[in-house]
């Protein structure tokens, strides 16, 4: 890459910000034509800059990096407005920015009915430039900028039609839980600052570097990667902070398949795989992430079973394979998490888009068991969700196979406890995703079909009635194709290893203890362990046939059964509740009782109002002298005279 | 030979009875008075004072008394303003009562 070149780096997360600028400020007032122009014009212009760093990429004078401007100097200390660019931050800027533009040409289609349609896309532009401020960082605070930006952009996103209480509510519950990650990462960062004086990443990654493994467990590096876990866990809705992701589907529909599935959601998993540095040499750390991963994986894939509205069932999918990702990340098998983060990022961004037109096509209905059908009423969304499901169930050759099987296979270089596991995930991660799709298209439409006009998901007043499901026009569909194609493809990048080999100058960059675990184990198990998650893909597959491709009592006998454990998964565990009792309860009652009629009534309003009070009571006793009449007046002269006159006479004779 | 305190203590008495009657009475006109009753016990005071320096032969034994020329002087200006204002009023509010002349007041 020339220096010519990478002079224009900075100008990769700009661009987005500038559409975001022009139509946030000018929007309201331009026809969507000009909106439409500037918001896919700006962000497709960083897409096709991305694809020209790409192209330019050379493995050999990699990484680049770009200093923009001074920000901060405090002595030895300095943090910089400067990017980065290595192979990591590059894979992770083209799943952004290609990803990014295809669900903003989507968004044209799905949003263009709605009153907000300059702010959506001013929004989506926005939380572009962070995005791309986070992966393009040097140091951790323009990383922290970004991260910070991104939840920024996801909360006014969530809560894009405030006017619908459940959405406002969902985007605070989105903004305060990604808080306390906030707070773990924030101190990580502060306790960098303290040991090592710096945040930029090759000065402070070559200070690590030279400190041995914390075999002991705990120290320094122990406690900033922990710390950092905490912030992945918030931002990347792993346990116990995934509560937010959920209900984070209030948003439009390709809101959710830009942040909270393809981009925003793999910072944790990004930001854990950009300090690997720093967690090679936290053991313990390392197995916190693994164990908190793979008990997300099982966890949030258990409650996808039961779920009857078709953006949670993907939710918590997203949930669950985020867990696989930061199992990867635990295991020590960085690449392979950026893989499955870069598929995963193609299909299931085709999978809400794909249920986004769905919603579209049925006028606004989430739940699937109104649903069914819709095979013959559109087709390509059919085919094109058909495709993401076999590639998130992981039926080869698709991308979920590679990316998965990948994790599985250096998770059974781990421990076979973190395999099992994930191989119980991926049975229900096909069951559920069959069973999304046999609900969905498969037996016969249980919609009603409604003569009056009425909206899509929650904005009313769209003009056009839903009198038969309908297959979304060209410019949604257009996105769809090309992610499916993505799909299908996109796993054959690593095969054989090449896109770990791509990767590995960022990885194996002073690699002090994990040497590749699965080199030990030999081809044979290899392939026994890819046949075994093929046959358990498939026997998902089968069960969800069984059960839901025709009018099967089975679901509901089996249901019966389970009784108190099937009531717990379709009341997510009663996690939301508990979270209620144990916090958000205590804190309101507590700020209520005490902070509220307490502190602020009891004693600062009191302070205040008792002073004002007595200020009023001491001049309403003070007024009756000034009555108007002058005599009175008169009457205080002489006497205030007579006063002084006593005390002359009094000092006098004294 | 009338000591100086007699003309201290009749020029006191003429004073507080000025100030009483001001206090108390409402009639403008006897308002007046008091006001003019205060002035002349000031006065009778100024020329006691003044007659005594005079005895004890100072250079200055003729300010106290010049100082009664020009309260005078201002209590006959007032007194012819104020009795023209007193006049006004009375024709346009057709009352000397200073309690009922209140216009400006809340």
């Amino acid at each position: 890459m020339t220096p010519n070149l990478l002079r224009f780096l900075w100008l990769v997360p700009v661009l987005p910000l500038g559409g975001a600028a022009v139509n946030g400020l000018f929007g309201r007032h331009s026809s969507k034509k000009a909106i439409t122009v500037v918001a896919l014009g700006f962000s497709g212009l960083a897409f096709v800059l991305a694809l020209t760093f790409a192209l330019n990429f050379s493995a050999a004078s990699a990484p680049y990096s770009m200093d923009l401007a001074h920000w901060l100097r405090s002595g030895d200390f300095r943090v910089d407005f400067s990017f980065y660019l290595d192979q990591l931050s590059l894979v992770m800027m083209l799943v952004v920015t290609g990803v990014g533009f295809l669900i903003h040409i989507y968004s044209v289609g799905y949003m263009w009915e709605d009153d907000g349609y300059y702010r959506f896309m001013a929004y989506l532009n926005l939380f572009m430039f962070f995005m791309l401020t986070l992966v393009l960082a040097k140091n951790y605070l323009m990383m922290f900028i970004g991260w910070e930006g991104v939840g920024l952009a996801s909360y006014l996103l969530i809560g894009f039609w405030f006017v619908k209480d459940s959405a406002a509510s969902a985007g605070k519950k989105a903004f305060i839980v990604n808080r306390i990650g906030d707070f773990g990462f924030l101190i990580a960062l502060f306790l960098m600052i303290k040991h090592f004086g710096t945040l930029d990443f090759p000065a402070l990654f070559a200070k690590i570097q030279a400190i041995g493994p914390e075999i002991a467990g705990a120290g320094t590096l122990t406690a900033i990667g922990l710390l950092l876990m905490v912030g992945a866990a918030g931002k990347s809705a792993q346990l116990p902070l995934y509560v937010w992701l959920p209900d984070a589907m209030e948003g439009p529909t390709p809101v959710s398949a830009l942040i909270h599935a393809a981009t925003m959601v793999t910072a944790g998993v990004y930001m854990v795989a950009r300090s690997h540095m720093i967690f090679e040499r936290a053991p313990s750390a390392m197995t916190v992430v693994a164990i908190v991963g793979t008990l997300t994986a099982l966890f949030a894939a258990t409650i996808g079973i039961a779920q009857t509205d078709i953006k949670k069932v993907l939710a918590y999918s997203t949930v669950s394979q985020l867990g696989y990702m930061f199992m990867a990340c635990g295991v020590g098998a960085f690449s392979a998490g950026i893989f499955h983060l870069m598929t995963h990022a193609f299909f299931k961004g085709l999978l809400f888009l794909a249920a986004g037109s769905v919603i579209h096509g049925i006028g606004g209905e989430q739940d699937m068991r109104k649903m069914g059908g819709l095979r013959s009423y559109m087709p390509w969304t059919f085919l094109t969700m058909g495709i993401a499901t076999l590639a998130i169930a992981g039926i080869p050759p698709l991308a979920g196979f590679w990316s998965k099987d990948e994790i599985l296979w250096r998770a059974f270089g781990a421990s076979w406890v973190y395999w099992s596991i994930g191989v119980v995930t991926a049975f229900i991660t096909s069951f559920y995703m069959f069973r999304l799709m046999y609900m969905t298209f498969g037996g016969e439409y249980r919609g009603t079909v409604p003569r009056d006009a009425h909206g899509h998901d929650s904005h009313s007043g769209d003009g056009h009635g839903h009198g038969e499901p309908h297959e979304s026009p060209v410019v949604m569909l257009g996105p769809l194709a090309i992610l499916a194609i993505l799909s299908v493809l996109g796993g054959f990048i690593g095969y054989g290893g090449r896109f770990e080999h791509f990767l590995a100058p960022v990885f194996q960059a002073g690699q002090a203890t994990q040497e590749a675990a699965g080199e030990v184990a030999n081809k044979s198990v290899e392939y026994a362990l890819l046949g075994v998650s093929v046959v358990v893909a498939l026997l998902g597959w089968v069960v969800a046939h069984l059960f839901y491709s025709g009018r099967s009592e089975m679901p509901a006998r089996i249901a019966r059964a389970l009784g108190g454990l099937y009531e717990g998964v379709v009341h997510k565990y009663y996690v939301d509740e508990l979270y209620a009792a144990l916090f958000v309860k205590p804190l309101i009652d507590g700020s209520t009782e005490v902070l509220w009629h307490g502190v602020d009534q009891g004693v600062i309003d009191a302070t205040v109002n008792k002073a004002a009070d007595g200020a009023r009571h001491v001049s309403d006793e003070a007024r009756h002298m000034q009555s108007g009449n002058l005599r009175s007046y008169a009457g205080w002269v002489a006497a205030g005279g007579a006063l002084v006159i006593a005390y002359m006479i009094w000092t006098g004779v004294r | 030979m009338v000591p100086l305190s007699y003309y201290l203590v009749l020029g006191g008495i003429l004073f507080v009875c000025g100030v009483l009657g001001f206090l108390i009475k409402r009639n403008i006109i006897t308002i007046f008075m008091s006001i003019e009753l205060m002035l002349n016990g000031v006065n009778l005071t100024f020329v006691a004072f003044a007659a005594q320096w005079h005895m004890l032969g100072s250079a200055n034994a003729l300010s106290g008394q010049i100082f009664v020329f020009f309260v005078m002087v201002v209590a006959a200006a007032e007194a012819a303003v104020g009795l023209a204002i007193i006049i006004a009023v009375y024709r346009t509010r057709e009352t000397l009562n200073v309690d009922q002349v209140n216009l400006l007041k809340l």
